[in-house]
């Protein structure tokens, strides 16, 4: 590799108001403003994106497949944050 | 502006062709096709793939533009295809060979500022047509501009690059200010507030870039508005012969 | 768990994380699959890939996975993205000369959709840390393969109509299924590539439409096209079956979903009265109906062509490389010249890092084989 590579950024694209950013992909760029223009032709060019951010994909950490355990199961016996865990009689409405 | 000699003989359709021949529109519309060629000449060779994402979107934009005003004049097909090289309005610069990157990236700094300007005096005139297209001469122009900052404050190579595109091809900028005679919204721009923006604009990318702006003239041995006169450079020539051949070889055949 | 949870639990059929948007109900109910999954008993990577793959599950970037697996996605989504680059060339060729304004903007805009394809597959390929760079490297160098199609010249405006039609015609055909290959970032990519493509092959159609409908030399022009670009379309889905070295392994890891012949033959009986509605003959005196198979029986392919072109004996193998590693490389002061603008505003990052989020555990990336074997779809 030379030192020319350019670094790679992931971008994620607000697809329309009202939504959150979405991982779109990555693209390598220079610097932050050559990466969002090229952000801005690869992933909107079909007009998929009314805002965009790029990320060094070096600045994201993430959780390991290893640690599923530590950090998500804790989240899985509690269904009571879900509106299904609750039963509600028939015929009542709105809630 | 002097009428040309080669207008297609005959009929209603002369006549239309004629007038679109005196329209101020055709020289924007040919700017905008002849450029966009140019630009479409990268496909498959720009330096990083997603720099072949970019020069497309630039050369489809310019593209559409030209269609859009052809459209108003007549034929946008006959109009592109059928011309002779002296019918031609562009200017010189658009047409000039697209040589390397940094070439390439100083004419579009050049043209997109003043299209920006242009059309940001025509949308003001009231252009309906112009209020989307100064959107895209800025971002192209804004393209332009952070390219031009890279590549000349980049290595030593491409300092060198950029300086001389810019020493070479600042002699093609004085037409981008003659006035274009005719009828309102483009008979009542201020063109010289459009060389006064133009110039603060590009001098200050070119300092910034640590290029050193030309105090060479800004036109030629040819007198400026030239190519506005239908006088062009060598290289166009050749392009018009690719870019017509193929439609001219089968007359009258639909595509 | 309340008798209530009516979530399903492997809904996962879609996308990902990027199709996750304002899905909240689904994404937990993953994370409960995969949680109720790992608590079985101790860590068996190998038993969790295999039965991840035989629940229909996406295997994600940092997920285990055998090395094997690992070499053919990486070899297949670089020839992937290698073939959508280099097939840029061949259709490049017409823009400056395109016979009307209309088509020089189609074709610009395809020949653009194809760069940006060969990124978003460069970029599923980098999450396994394998750079793009390096990728461009063995492209240039010869060691990795792209489509062979591409070594075949565009010699009339009418080839760019039988590109669309038949080449991308042929590349749909091996893609949609790839849209549910098993590994994430490559379905992703996938099925924003054919959610583009569509455009493609309706416009190769409605151009080969147009000539076979006008002048006598303009039909003359459409025929020949179709005629050369027939048989190495065909060719497209790679040898038959029982030669097939990486197919039956690729199925089993649902990277492939069907084999070389089966997708043959469905492009076949798509073509037959596509080219009828177009007016135009394919160069097939075997092509004919065959009740019993319900499917169009074709004549016998020329593997020899195709081993030579594939060996780099085609009309255009030097060429094509040539102007790629040619670009490259005229390319190489730009890229430069903005790292540098970069280093010194301190605006860039290192490189050598990379993919942060993505990067699997050390693996030794092996040399990909050239066999030119997976029916890579380009485009």
């Amino acid at each position: 590799m030379s030192s020319s590579d350019w670094p790679l950024w992931e971008v994620f694209v607000r697809s329309r108001r009202g939504l959150s950013h979405t991982h779109a992909g990555s693209l390598h760029a220079p610097d932050a403003e050559l990466a969002l223009r090229n952000a801005r032709d690869l992933y909107t060019r079909r007009s998929e994106g009314v805002s965009v951010w790029v990320v060094p994909s070096e600045a994201i950490t993430a959780s390991s497949p290893d640690e599923k355990d530590p950090f998500f199961a804790p989240a899985a016996d509690k269904p009571y944050r879900h509106p299904t865990f609750y039963e509600v009689p028939e015929g009542v409405r709105n809630l | 502006m002097t009428r040309s000699q080669d207008t297609p003989a005959g009929g209603g359709a002369a006549t239309r062709a004629e007038a679109a021949l005196d329209s101020p529109l055709l020289p924007l519309a040919d700017d905008a096709l002849v450029l966009s060629h140019r630009l479409g000449e990268w496909a498959g060779h720009a330096p990083v793939l997603e720099e072949e994402l970019a020069l497309a979107n630039i050369a489809l934009d310019l593209l559409g533009q030209a269609r859009v005003l052809y459209s108003q004049l007549g034929d946008e097909d006959e109009l592109a295809f059928l011309r002779e090289e002296r019918s031609f309005r562009n200017c010189q610069l658009v047409e000039q060979p697209n040589g390397d990157f940094a070439c390439t990236m100083v004419r579009q700094l050049f043209f997109s500022a003043c299209q920006e300007l242009l059309f940001g005096q025509l949308a003001e005139l009231g252009d309906p047509l112009a209020s989307k297209a100064v959107k895209e001469a800025e971002y192209h122009r804004d393209h332009a501009e952070h390219w031009t900052i890279r590549l000349g404050d980049g290595t030593e190579e491409s300092h060198a690059r950029t300086q001389r595109a810019v020493d070479g091809l600042w002699r093609y900028t004085g037409e981008l200010f003659e006035p274009l005679p005719g009828p309102a919204p483009v008979g009542a721009v201020d063109w010289a507030a459009l060389r006064a923006g133009w110039t603060e604009r590009v001098t200050r990318v070119l300092t910034s870039a640590t290029l050193t702006v030309p105090d060479s003239p800004q036109s030629g041995a040819w007198a400026a508005g030239a190519g506005r006169q239908g006088l062009h450079t060598e290289p166009f020539g050749r392009m018009l012969a690719e870019m017509q051949h193929l439609h001219r070889s089968h007359p009258g055949a639909s595509w | 768990m309340g008798p209530h949870l009516t979530i399903e639990p492997n809904d996962r059929s879609v996308g990902g994380a990027a199709s996750a948007v304002g899905k909240g109900v689904e994404m937990t109910s993953v994370l409960l699959g995969e949680g109720a999954q790992s608590s079985e008993g101790p860590a068996d990577p190998l038993a969790d890939f295999e039965g991840a793959i035989a629940a229909d599950e996406r295997i994600e970037p940092r997920d285990w996975m055998p090395d094997d697996y690992r070499k053919t996605l990486v070899r297949q989504m670089a020839q992937h993205a290698h073939s959508e680059i280099i097939g840029m060339q061949p259709e490049a060729n017409w823009i400056t000369r395109a016979p009307s304004l209309r088509r020089k903007a189609i074709l610009m805009a395809k020949v653009q959709d194809e760069a940006g394809h060969g990124l978003y597959l460069y970029s599923a390929a980098e999450t396994l840390g394998t750079s793009r760079e390096e990728l461009l490297d063995k492209l240039h160098s010869g060691r990795q393969k792209y489509s062979s199609i591409f070594n075949y010249p565009t010699l009339t405006w009418a080839d760019v109509g039988a590109i669309g039609w038949l080449v991308d015609g042929a590349a749909i055909t091996n893609q949609v299924p790839l849209c549910r290959c098993s590994y994430g970032p490559y379905a992703r990519a996938m099925i924003r590539v054919c959610k583009e493509e569509s455009f493609h092959q309706r416009q190769g159609f409605e151009l080969l439409l147009a000539l076979s409908r006008g002048t006598e030399a303009q039909h003359a022009m459409a025929q020949d096209a179709v005629d050369r670009w027939w048989w190495p379309s065909l060719m497209m889905f790679g040898p038959p079956d029982d030669e097939s070295a990486h197919s039956a392994r690729s199925m089993a890891w649902k990277i492939k979903r069907h084999s070389n012949d089966e997708l043959r033959q469905r492009f076949v009986d798509i073509c037959v009265p596509q080219a009828e509605a177009l007016g135009l003959t394919l160069p097939d005196p075997d092509l004919r109906w065959n009740e019993e198979r319900g499917h169009w029986d074709f004549g016998p392919i020329d593997w020899e062509e195709f081993r030579q072109v594939l060996q780099g004996n085609g009309p255009c193998n030097e060429e094509r490389i040539g102007r790629r590693r040619q670009a490259h490389e005229d390319g190489a002061w730009v890229r430069d010249a903005a790292a540098a603008y970069a280093a010194k505003r301190g605006t860039g990052r290192p490189a050598a890092q990379a993919v942060a989020q993505e990067q699997p555990r050390a693996q030794a990336q092996t040399q990909d084989q050239h066999d030119g074997e997976t029916a890579v779809s380009p485009r």
